[in-house]
């Protein structure tokens, strides 16, 4: 649990007809590149990780796999909910047995299949969660308290709105005197008739842009009163602390 | 490397063209492997033709109830169309006992589907597609479940005809036919859906059924006169019959 | 395993153990013809088994990616198996590398896959058509046990044999002296595959019902058809 949270924050959330993941990137020193973020699976289907990247990409080898079998057997491709719960069992076997340890590692997974866009959040507990919007990582709180806010809006939005909510949302994760730009995030989107994709440099930088154009248009802030909207759909983890978050703050300064 | 080869009178040179004769390819003539198992290479207790084909809204998939033992009418009453679930249905010709083996575990996919209690269901396609996987594996062990499947039912709702035969060759069309149906029956109903004067309603594909059904009894000396039909549209799938053939051999006595 | 075959003796004259024949021809012509720029190929759409039409619409292509085009006829039943194996590989490939495979990368993988099985062949004919990294056209062509050939343009299938030659002369131009070898325009490609389908279906009884093409350009792949004759 406590590894999700060192990890850079990650946002995902879901309209109508589209999913979309976005993720702060960190690079663990100056001298090294950002880490990757979002692990694309299949046509329909990635996932944007928070936590342990190592144990993030065991997880992915086997969603690839799972995906690839379940397409070359059926033809189409594999339920979301049905991969979910096969990866949540996966995941479960770790948590019960004192010779292994569980994942350390949080996924967002953005979705488009015949019963329309999902985001999932898993938890390294081997818990799922089907959630319309969600926010893991460092600093994630105030990008929850965000996607609380706005949730009403979110199935009426445009892939384009989705997207800028979500850069919207990760703004407020990010530590003091950073701000966003097309290097240090990574977005994933999918929906109806378009795969699932990471948009480059050019297309974040145009998002990016256009959130810093609006400015006033409401950005996050940690304001109580937004509180009282929070709906039932966006389950948080029991054992979760809330809005402490004291050790992301550490983990941030070796950026 | 040489070390295991003990058998001294293996020739030196095989599986290659004799001298002075040309490769022969699929070298199954030149030497055939011996120490593979030997299975079936015919089927015993036989299903005879099925026929199907789309309508407007629907497919419609018949077949009569009788399987053979040679030239033995050997069980009369079986079915050989079945409803898998709301939206495919499928129709059986060649062994039996092979189909049987199969319907196992079409079954459990169904019933899985069930469980999962998600609203998922096994689509047309996909039950092909396994077919035609797992089908095509067993001819690759020489193991072949020599059966002929026709596939019908609606994919998200466009209605799907599919074909796959005991060497995994697949195949989707408007109209599809196994064994004498292929000779006796399809081009009567190639005639209807290709040069429609009306829309083949679903009243209209089962009367175009039972009157190929009625053709085959007559020509069909492994054929029975008693049949099922089922149809799978919009209203879900399901199976009609036991149908007879009213049986007229008035004609007879003017040949 | 010893079988009744070896004991002679105890075998019932005029009984015959028949083996179970893995292998089916299911009929099927491909022509392809590549550019500069631009690859065309095209597949008919009959699939057959002797005598008896299974269907009149089958389409004997698979787009593989937005640069590369396979068409496969031969045993059907091989030729779907092997095209989803190459989608699994390739997505595969795409996960491992971060970047689309080239139509080089799959002619490649193609010949591998088909050696593979070189005991048990896959017993297809295979034409692989696409753009390369240089953007210039580029036609592969196989045997059933992985042999591949770069080539510009190739026959396949139950009327290779018929089509090759003409190829060979009105593509290749070869052993004709005083003709000017200039790239040939996509429009008489077009003719061409055209009229060699067109003349595969009038004696090849394998070959007939329609015709599939596949237009891969750089702006991605197109597809047109034309009908043949349906006896």
């Amino acid at each position: 649990m406590e590894a999700v949270k060192l990890g850079s924050a990650t946002v995902g959330l879901k309209g109508r007809d589209y999913a979309v993941v976005v993720a702060l990137k960190r690079a663990s020193s100056e001298l090294a590149s950002y880490q990757k973020k979002i692990i694309p699976i299949d046509d329909h289907l990635g996932i944007s990780i928070a936590g342990i990247t190592a144990d993030a990409r065991v997880l992915s080898r086997y969603m690839r796999q799972e995906c690839l079998n379940y397409k070359y057997s059926n033809d189409t491709v594999y339920p979301a909910s049905r991969l979910i719960m096969n990866l949540g069992n996966k995941m479960q076997k770790c948590t019960q047995r004192y010779d292994r340890r569980p994942f350390g590692v949080g996924l967002l997974v953005a979705a488009y299949d015949d019963q329309g866009p999902h985001i999932y959040e898993v938890v390294p507990s081997a818990n799922y969660f089907s959630v319309k919007a969600m926010s893991i990582g460092s600093r994630s709180q105030s990008a929850r308290t965000y996607l609380e806010k706005h949730l009403e809006k979110f199935s009426q939005c445009t892939k384009e709105e989705l997207i800028k909510h979500g850069l919207e949302a990760l703004k407020g994760t990010l530590p003091n005197e950073d701000l966003l730009t097309s290097a240090n995030i990574s977005i994933g989107v999918v929906g109806k008739g378009e795969n699932f994709h990471i948009l480059d440099d050019k297309e974040n930088q145009a998002y990016v842009d256009a959130i810093e154009k609006r400015k006033p248009g409401g950005g996050p802030d940690d304001d109580s009163g937004a509180g009282g909207s929070s709906l039932p759909s966006v389950p948080t983890p029991a054992d979760e602390p809330g809005d402490r978050d004291p050790i992301a703050a550490v983990a941030m300064e070796t950026h | 490397m040489f070390g295991g080869f003990d058998n001294s009178y293996s020739p030196m040179w095989h599986n290659g063209p004799k001298p002075g004769a040309f490769y022969n390819f699929p070298a199954t003539s030149t030497s055939s492997p011996k120490d593979e198992k030997q299975r079936d290479s015919q089927p015993i207790t036989t299903g005879s033709s099925v026929i199907a084909f789309k309508y407007d809204t629907g497919v419609v998939i018949s077949a009569d109830t009788l399987i053979s033992y040679g030239k033995l009418l050997r069980y009369r009453n079986v079915d050989r169309v079945f409803k898998v679930n709301d939206h495919t249905i499928i129709g059986v010709g060649g062994e039996y006992a092979d189909f049987q083996f199969i319907k196992k575990y079409i079954d459990q996919k169904v019933t899985e589907d069930y469980c999962y209690d998600d609203n998922l269901q096994l689509k047309p396609k996909s039950l092909f597609n396994w077919l035609t996987r797992v089908l095509y594996n067993k001819r690759c062990r020489f193991a072949p479940l020599w059966i002929d499947i026709v596939i019908g039912g609606l994919q998200d709702g466009v209605p799907f005809l599919g074909h796959v035969d005991h060497r995994g060759r697949a195949y989707e069309d408007a109209a599809i036919a196994t064994g004498y149906g292929k000779h006796l029956a399809l081009p009567l109903i190639r005639e209807k859906i290709e040069n429609q004067t009306e829309t083949l309603n679903a009243e209209r594909a089962v009367e175009l059924s039972k009157s190929c059904m009625e053709v085959l009894f007559y020509r069909d000396c492994q054929s029975y006169p008693q049949y099922k039909i089922a149809t799978c549209d919009g209203q879900g799938a399901r199976v009609d019959g036991p149908i007879n053939v009213a049986q007229n051999w008035e004609q007879a006595l003017n040949v | 395993m010893l079988s009744i075959e070896d004991f002679p003796e105890y075998q019932i004259p005029g009984a015959k153990q028949v083996r179970f024949n893995p292998y089916e021809s299911n009929g099927g012509s491909v022509v392809a013809i590549a550019g500069d720029d631009y690859a065309i190929i095209a597949a008919d759409t009959r699939l057959s088994s002797g005598y008896s039409i299974h269907t009149r619409h089958q389409d004997k292509s698979f787009k593989l990616s937005e640069k590369t085009v396979l068409a496969s006829t031969g045993c059907w039943c091989d030729t779907l198996s092997l095209a989803s194996l190459i989608k699994a590989r390739m997505q595969m490939y795409e996960h491992l590398h971060n970047k689309k495979m080239s139509t080089t990368a799959v002619a490649q993988m193609l010949s591998i896959l088909m050696y593979n099985r070189r005991f048990f062949p896959y017993y297809v004919s295979n034409v692989l058509a696409g753009i390369d990294e240089n953007g210039e056209g580029v036609v592969y062509s196989y045997d059933p046990i992985g042999h591949c050939e770069r080539k510009k343009y190739s026959a396949g299938g139950t009327a290779g044999p018929l089509l090759q030659p003409v190829l060979d002369s009105q593509v290749g131009l070869k052993n004709q002296v005083g003709v000017e070898r200039s790239p040939i325009p996509m429009e008489r490609a077009k003719a061409i595959i055209r009229d060699t389908l067109i003349s595969a279906a009038e004696r090849d009884i394998y070959t007939g019902d329609g015709v599939i093409f596949n237009i891969i350009t750089k702006d991605g792949i197109k597809q047109e058809r034309i009908d043949l004759r349906k006896d």
